[in-house]
């Protein structure tokens, strides 16, 4: 009896270990109620008393290490079975996701938000003002008297005699003043209008930001750090700033602004058209006059005022090379940014 | 301001320096250089040659053979096809290798099988005009001969012969300095700049020996002191009109004036060098022998030199003699009293104007020139006299007539020199620097200010210098800019940021992006065509814009009331270019004129748009609906309803909403009309969007006390049923709420279907209702009651029956 079960044992054994094998099958076969286990354990009622112990001991250490091999080769072939199912579900990892509809923002607006970030980071509201504005503000509050030749750079849209389309964001400085009292930090981005033909590099409509310093004992030392901190901000932490002396009427002294070319770093390459400058902004110490007008006290307070284009920015650090992309909308254009 | 540098040799010496070290030196010291051109330099390897031999071409009839002597030692044969040529004649000879203007390269060839190497030149081939070089022709050899170089050395180069070497500045000189439109004022600027000594040039005061004066010959009247300052005037009788000579010629060249002849150069010479515009008259043409400075009659006639006619109104002010206006006044000459070749007797007038009266004057005119350039800038009173010196000097040196004695000079109200402090510790503290009060008053006398102790007395062509802010521009300028110390912002810490409205901007901005919309910028002036092109109708409010009286272009003339046509052109834009499909948004601005106010109203809009290539159904504005929606639920806009708006004849009068809130109206959206469509090319279903950007910002609801979530589970309830076509889904969805009970919780759509078994008219609607209460879980029994009480409902107000 013993020899059988032990035939029993290494032929179950050897079946359950067989690839592919019918654990199921084989498990009815050796161990179910007909099974060929269960048929020898029948037999166990003939043996003598001191048989017994032993050869059920036997038949229990066979049942046991059947049972032992089943569930391990179960676990092997499932692991085997979830193999082979991921090789089959294998996929082209490189066909195209599923289009998920994104959109741009517009650089100009994307340069905007920059800017402005910068300059609410030292302290500056952003104040709007309206694009149809009276003369007064866009010139005469800027010392800029009827007829005066400085009307003659900036080609103007006429409404009326003395509305316009403002040439300018300046007019918001005389605005502000008029409103508010010292200390003023003010930035005024928005659409400006000049009488251009639309070129490549001119359009009738176009962004600038202005910017606007009211306090005591403000000097053109300010004027240069808080240009010099913008500057770096938004080109880069070794941009350095040069100012030359220029005429504007609403400030004196003036300046145009020059900033280290961001793309050479101002060794001279094409975008700086070798002078390893680009003129960004213009910039100076407010006119008294301008103050005298709004209402603020020159002899108390002092300011500085700047302003910059933004589609001049925006051209300059995106390569662009004809102003007209930015106002014809192409998506294929917009998708870039 | 062109300067040219062996001009400014006469004033001061800066020889040494290269030429782009000075150009910066001056950018920074406040004259900007816009750039600089050496002249000459295309010129390359052409000499003085005489011809001493010339044969015929045995295979030509117009070609010659020239054999010349160009100091190289030997003859040297050019075969020439210009018949000016003769025996003996000195010409320019471009040898081998030669450069011309224009790129030219000389090289030696053949003309017909006769060897030619090089080439004569004409006066165009080197880049030269019969202005230039008075007496040449332009179509034949430019003979030396003939404008008085005879004599000029056989071999010598070109350049020296007709003096074309010469380094030329450019400069922007700014609306504050007219002073700077001069040498001289160039020549102060440099030498200090270069801290160089330099010399003022001082005419000499010519004299008429012969008795005569200008008394008897002329006399003038200003009835207008406040528009002619000064009024400066002097005689040249028996002028001998004739070319300038060559240095004279070239230097207006250099200028870029063009030489007339040595009367008109001797104005223009005196313009360029004391920035001074002066006029000269044909005396002969002055009837009455006076000149009178007046306003011109409304009305009255007048030829300008340029042949143009005008007609004047009062606000001008003119040179009249007893009958006529003889020239605009600071604008322009009249043609009736203009100097020709048989002028005798010359008035030069040399006055000061009030620049914005001859501004305006050449504004209305269309007219501008060097002379009211200069005077709208605002000149010197008291440039006047040195100007008329030098004008008559010129006349001596140059014999081109003999100078009356005596001068005009109506000054009635002298200007004081201008006084002011030196307040050096307030120009410190301005700009951040610490310099002494003397360095300042150095850095001023330099540049012709008088300094005695604190006070300054301003030269009297600098009018822009008034106030302390101007002192220290000039200290500034001198000293430095980039000396100038960079220091952070002090005083009183301010907290920057954007206001709420501009926050609600940039959300909506990224909800949109975040949506797959893209943002465009457009022209916030359009034409009124575009109206038209939107089909609003003729009595539409919104057809009244703001508009602009000197437009570029019909297309940018008026400021656009609504953004939808912009938008419809920038989908056309991107149909043009056969963008498969595009959708965009714009926050752009709509210009509302009001009745009683100046300004506009300036309302920001948000414009969204789409075209759809391969969709026939309504499903696109399902697609906006849903972007509203979306826009709707990130800015907490609750309870928004839709009703369709047939009123906008740009849209589709079946699928076209307007969106409201609380009663306010937010926008308006839906389908463009097939006619409106057929204005712009797009050629696909396309969709847009007008959205009232106050309107959304004031429906944005804050949120203070959040909800809950609830504690029980929730019961839904699937029914699909048949109702008339007509009965809308919102509808629908109010009876069902209406009719729901305290347990009833939302309803949310799921489908529609239209079908032969649910026959014609009709239409199957599904609906997912949901169902809870706050306080436990709801039985079966209980949901079934308020669906039976729904379906009563919904049967007897909107006709709807269950499916079975």
């Amino acid at each position: 009896m013993k020899d059988t079960l032990l035939k029993i044992k290494a032929e179950a054994l050897s079946a359950i270990t067989q690839d592919g094998a019918d654990l199921e099958a084989l498990r009815i076969r050796y161990l179910g109620k007909k099974g060929e286990l269960t048929a020898v354990l029948r037999g166990m009622g003939k043996l003598s008393a001191e048989e017994r112990p032993v050869i059920g001991q036997i038949a229990n250490e066979v049942r046991e290490a059947i049972e032992n091999e089943l569930v391990q080769r179960a676990q092997v072939q499932k692991a085997a079975e979830l193999d082979r199912r991921l090789a089959a579900e294998k996929i082209d990892v490189t066909v195209p996701g599923t289009e998920i509809a994104v959109g741009h923002i517009h650089p100009l607006d994307r340069v905007q938000r920059d800017m402005e970030e910068i300059f609410i980071g030292m302290g500056f509201d952003i104040v709007e003002g309206p694009e149809v504005e009276y003369d007064y503000y866009n010139f005469q509050a800027l010392n800029i008297p009827p007829d005066h030749p400085a009307r003659d750079t900036q080609d103007t849209f006429y409404i009326t005699d003395n509305i316009l389309l403002r040439s300018q964001t300046s007019p918001v400085q005389a605005r502000t003043m008029e409103k508010r009292k010292p200390p003023i930090r003010i930035i005024s981005p928005g659409r400006v209008y000049r009488s251009d033909a639309m070129d490549a590099t001119h359009s009738p409509l176009f962004h600038q930001m202005e910017g606007l310093v009211v306090d005591k004992n403000v000097t053109m030392g300010d004027l240069k750090g808080t240009l010099e901190m913008f500057a770096k901000k938004m080109f880069g932490e070794d941009t350095k700033v040069r100012f030359r002396p220029h005429h504007f009427p609403f400030t004196e002294p003036s300046a145009e602004v020059d900033v280290s070319c961001f793309a050479c770093g101002g060794k001279g390459c094409r975008l700086c058209k070798g002078e390893g400058w680009i003129e960004i902004l213009g910039a100076g110490m407010v006119h008294p006059n301008v103050l005298r007008i709004c209402g603020i006290d020159p002899e108390e307070y002092s300011g500085f005022a700047f302003g910059m284009g933004i589609e001049r920015v925006t051209m300059l650090k995106y390569h662009i090379d004809d102003i007209r992309h930015l106002y014809e909308n192409d998506i294929r254009f917009l998708a870039q940014f | 301001m062109k300067l040219s540098m062996k001009w400014l040799a006469d004033y001061t010496d800066v020889s040494d320096i290269d030429t782009k070290a000075y150009c910066d030196r001056m950018t920074d010291t406040g004259s900007k250089v816009e750039g600089y051109e050496i002249l000459g330099a295309d010129i390359e390897n052409v000499v003085v040659g005489k011809i001493r031999s010339i044969a015929p071409h045995e295979n030509s009839d117009h070609l010659q053979i020239c054999q010349l002597d160009c100091g190289t030692g030997e003859d040297i044969q050019i075969v020439t096809g210009a018949q000016n040529v003769f025996e003996g004649a000195v010409v320019p000879v471009a040898m081998v290798p030669a450069k011309l203007p224009g790129g030219i390269v000389i090289k030696a060839g053949k003309l017909r099988g006769v060897p030619s190497n090089g080439m004569l030149c004409s006066i165009g081939e080197l880049g030269l005009t019969t202005h230039d070089m008075p007496g040449a022709i332009e179509d034949g050899i430019l003979i030396l001969n003939d404008v008085g170089l005879a004599d000029a050395p056989i071999g010598a180069d070109i350049h020296d012969v007709l003096g074309l070497t010469d380094t030329v500045v450019e400069f922007e000189i700014t609306s504050n300095r007219p002073d700077c439109l001069s040498m001289i004022g160039l020549a102060r600027e440099s030498a200090v700049s270069f801290e160089r000594p330099w010399t003022l040039p001082i005419p000499k005061k010519p004299a008429g020996a012969d008795g005569d004066e200008i008394g008897k010959y002329l006399s003038v009247e200003v009835k207008e002191p406040s528009l002619c300052y000064r009024y400066s005037a002097r005689v040249v009788k028996n002028v001998k009109i004739a070319p300038s000579p060559l240095w004279l010629r070239m230097r207006l060249r250099a200028a870029g004036v063009r030489p007339i002849n040595n009367i008109v150069d001797i104005t223009n010479y005196v313009m360029l060098e004391y920035g001074q515009p002066m006029h000269a008259f044909d005396y002969a043409c002055l009837d009455g022998s006076r000149i009178i400075v007046r306003r011109a009659a409304a009305g009255e006639q007048f030829i300008s030199l340029d042949d143009k006619p005008h007609t004047l109104d009062d606000s001008m002010l003119v040179i009249a003699d007893e009958k006529k206006p003889v020239a605009l006044a600071g604008v322009m000459g009249g043609q009736n009293s203009e100097i020709t070749d048989s002028t005798t007797t010359v008035v030069f007038e040399s006055a000061m104007f009030n620049g914005p009266s001859v501004r305006v004057s050449g504004k209305k005119l269309g007219m501008r020139t060097e002379s009211s350039a200069r005077f709208e800038k605002g000149l010197d009173r008291e440039n006047t006299m040195p100007a008329l010196d030098r004008a008559c000097e010129l006349v001596e040196m140059l014999g081109a007539g003999e100078i009356v004695d005596g001068t005009i000079d109506q000054y009635p109200a002298p200007a004081e020199p201008y006084k002011m402090k030196l307040e050096s510790e307030k120009i410190n503290r301005f700009l951040g620097l610490d310099l002494t009060q003397e360095a300042m008053a150095d850095i001023l006398r330099s540049l012709d200010f008088v300094v005695d102790g604190d006070e300054i007395t301003v030269p009297s062509f600098r009018d822009d210098v008034r106030c302390m802010n101007d002192v220290a521009e000039e200290v500034l300028r001198i000293y430095g800019y980039t000396r100038i110390e960079s220091t952070p912002l002090t005083g009183v810490t301010t907290q920057g940021g954007r206001t709420p409205r501009q926050l609600y901007a940039e959300l909506i901005r990224d909800a949109l992006v975040g949506m797959g919309v893209s943002q465009a910028e457009t022209f916030s002036f359009i034409s009124p065509k575009f109206y038209d092109k939107i089909r609003m109708s003729a009595d539409d409010p919104r057809r009244k814009s703001v508009v602009i009286s000197n437009p570029l272009g019909e297309d940018t003339s008026v400021m656009r009331t609504t953004v939808i046509p912009s938008m419809l052109t920038v989908l056309e834009n991107n149909a043009a270019v056969k963008n498969r499909d595009a959708a965009l948004f714009e926050l752009g601005t709509a210009y509302l004129p009001v009745d009683g106010q100046d300004l506009p109203n300036e309302e920001k809009r948000v414009a969204i748009g789409f075209y759809l290539n391969d969709v026939k159904d309504a499903s696109g504005f399902y697609k906006m609906k849903g972007i509203i929606d979306a826009l709707l639920s990130v800015s907490n806009i609750y309870g928004a309803e839709y009703a369709l708006y047939s009123e906008d004849n740009a849209f589709h009068p079946g699928r076209c909403a307007v969106v409201s809130a609380g009663g306010r109206k937010l926008g308006v959206f839906g389908e463009i009309h097939p006619l409106t469509l057929a204005n712009y090319n797009i050629g696909a279903v396309t969709y847009v969007a007008e959205l009232d950007f106050e309107a959304l910002f004031d429906a944005r609801v804050k949120l203070t006390e959040y909800t809950p979530l609830p504690k029980y589970p929730a019961l839904e309830r699937d029914f699909s049923f048949v109702c008339d076509e007509e009965v809308t889904v919102a509808a629908l969805e109010s009876c069902m709420k209406n009719a729901g009970g305290a347990n009833f919780e939302s309803v949310k759509l799921f489908d529609i279907y239209r079908g032969p078994q649910i026959g014609e008219g009709k239409k199957s609607v599904s609906f997912a209702v949901m169902l809870r209460a706050a306080d436990r879980t709801l039985t079966d029994e209980e949901a079934d009651g308020a669906v039976k009480k729904i379906l009563k409902r919904l049967e007897a107000e909107c006709g709807a029956v269950l499916r079975s």
